[in-house]
């Protein structure tokens, strides 16, 4: 596998989502990794803005060509914005998973969650211990 | 073979619009003859490959004493007393065991799934890939669904105009052991012409947009020929073969059900296993579903009853707990 360095200002989960803090919001999205491993991203299916999330829960869907994947949110709290141009180009997954490619804006009830995800050092070494 | 080598879109779009090259050495073949090969292949299959002229090629199914359909298959004739049939990995032992068991002691076979590669050249470019490999005239003519020796990049095969894309191409079977010199020469001398290296995922989305059956999803032991589409190849008036009383039974009280192809409507893509609905009520699974790069919009394949299978019907595809609009059309969702 090709080693790719990962952000160091984002947070990771186990499932292979990033957050990062932007003032009193936490931007998500999904890692280079999961992209790697989805490929072709066809379809994004998420919550409306307004709705609440749980933290390691699903929040929504995302399919590729050929597969289905839950997504789970990083943190908890209420679903403020999500990417609306991934409707029409969920193909910006793939090209930008940390830029155009944003799933949603959360504003969290709890900011301390943030601290129980990975940072990109751990992210990376937990990446080393999963098979291909 | 792997999943993709490039990405599923960018390599659907290379057989669509130039040529893609598949390894699918994992597909069986067994070679049967003798003086009764065909004839004796004949009364294993729907189609009839009695009277199937030296170099042809006809695709047919095999089904068993009920009429379920056990697998489907290319037959070659490649020599007056020599036959290849082309069957799916998955049915090999399956298909091997059968024709074990009802071909006679006069009539040797052989599973060659082992010692024989199988390299698929598929798109509108295929031909000039040929060409730039050197190979002859007739070969570059040859018809779709004939098969000829020949030899390229110094590797004996036979050739088939046939393939699984809804393109024209070739399929090409080798020894094992020529198949990476052939698969070199192919992608080295085909470079110019757009060729590359294409996967599984590809494959299935190819194959779907031309509505070509995926066995153990479109078709199982428990579907039919006449209700998956199939019945332009069953035969019932050109010889005995196994299955053949089933099927006029099952010809004569007419289906209850048929495999139709739908379009998404509403957002979502439908995927082999989800249900279908009409009016409320469960009616039927999708057997295949996925985005179509080409048509450019979420197809698939499934059973329904015959009153909800005319074009133009509403169907309801139950995705992750809601239900999705769809709409019965007109198949193949590709044609070129």
């Amino acid at each position: 596998m090709v080693m790719v360095t990962y952000p160091r200002d984002l947070h990771y989960t186990r499932e292979h989502e990033w957050a990062r803090l932007e003032g009193d919001l936490i931007r998500v999205g999904i890692t280079a990794y999961a992209v790697q491993q989805l490929g072709d991203v066809t379809l994004v299916d998420m919550p409306a803005p307004g709705e609440d999330v749980q933290a390691h829960e699903r929040f929504g869907d995302i399919e590729s060509v050929k597969t289905v994947s839950e997504l789970f949110a990083p943190v908890s709290g209420e679903v403020v914005e999500v990417n609306a141009a991934l409707e029409s180009s969920p193909e910006l997954v793939n090209e930008g998973p940390y830029e155009e490619g944003w799933l949603i804006k959360i504003r969290p009830s709890d900011r301390t969650e943030l601290e129980g995800l990975m940072d990109a050092a751990r992210y990376e070494e937990y990446l080393g211990t999963l098979d291909g | 073979m792997p999943v993709r080598y490039e990405g599923i879109k960018a390599e659907h779009e290379a057989v669509r619009t130039r040529a893609g090259l598949f390894d699918v050495s994992h597909m069986g073949e067994i070679l049967v003859e003798g003086p009764n090969a065909v004839p004796e292949v004949d009364r294993l299959v729907t189609n009839d490959v009695s009277n199937l002229p030296v170099g042809r090629a006809l695709y047919t199914v095999c089904c068993n004493d009920a009429g379920g359909i056990l697998d489907d298959l290319i037959v070659y004739r490649l020599e007056k007393e020599k036959g290849l049939v082309g069957c799916n990995a998955s049915n090999r032992d399956k298909i091997v065991t059968h024709f074990a068991s009802h071909l006679s002691l006069g009539t040797p076979w052989n599973d060659v799934s082992d010692s024989w590669a199988l390299l698929a050249l598929q798109g509108p470019s295929a031909v000039r890939v040929l060409e730039a490999l050197g190979a002859p005239e007739e070969l570059l003519k040859l018809p779709s669904f004939h098969v000829t020796r020949a030899s390229l990049a110094g590797v004996d095969l036979w050739v088939a105009r046939t393939g699984y894309t809804g393109e024209d191409g070739f399929e090409l079977f080798c020894a094992s052991e020529d198949a990476v010199t052939l698969w070199r020469a192919l992608l080295e001398k085909g470079e110019p012409c757009g060729l590359q290296p294409v996967g599984l995922g590809a494959r299935d989305t190819l194959r779907l947009e031309a509505r070509l059956m995926l066995y153990g999803n479109d078709i199982t032991e428990e579907t039919n020929p006449f209700e998956a589409g199939l019945g332009w190849v069953v035969k019932l008036d050109a010889g005995d073969f196994v299955g053949k009383d089933a099927l006029e039974a099952i010809k004569a009280a007419g289906v209850e059900r048929k495999l139709v192809g739908f379009e998404m409507v509403g957002r979502g893509i439908a995927r082999h296993g989800y249900l279908i609905v009409v009016d409320g009520q469960r009616v039927g699974e999708v057997t295949s579903g996925s985005p179509g790069p080409t048509v450019g919009r979420n197809i698939g394949l499934g059973y329904v009853p015959k009153s909800s299978s005319k074009i133009g019907t509403r169907l309801g595809i139950e995705i992750r707990g809601k239900v999705v609009d769809a709409v019965v059309v007109t198949t193949p969702f590709y044609k070129r």
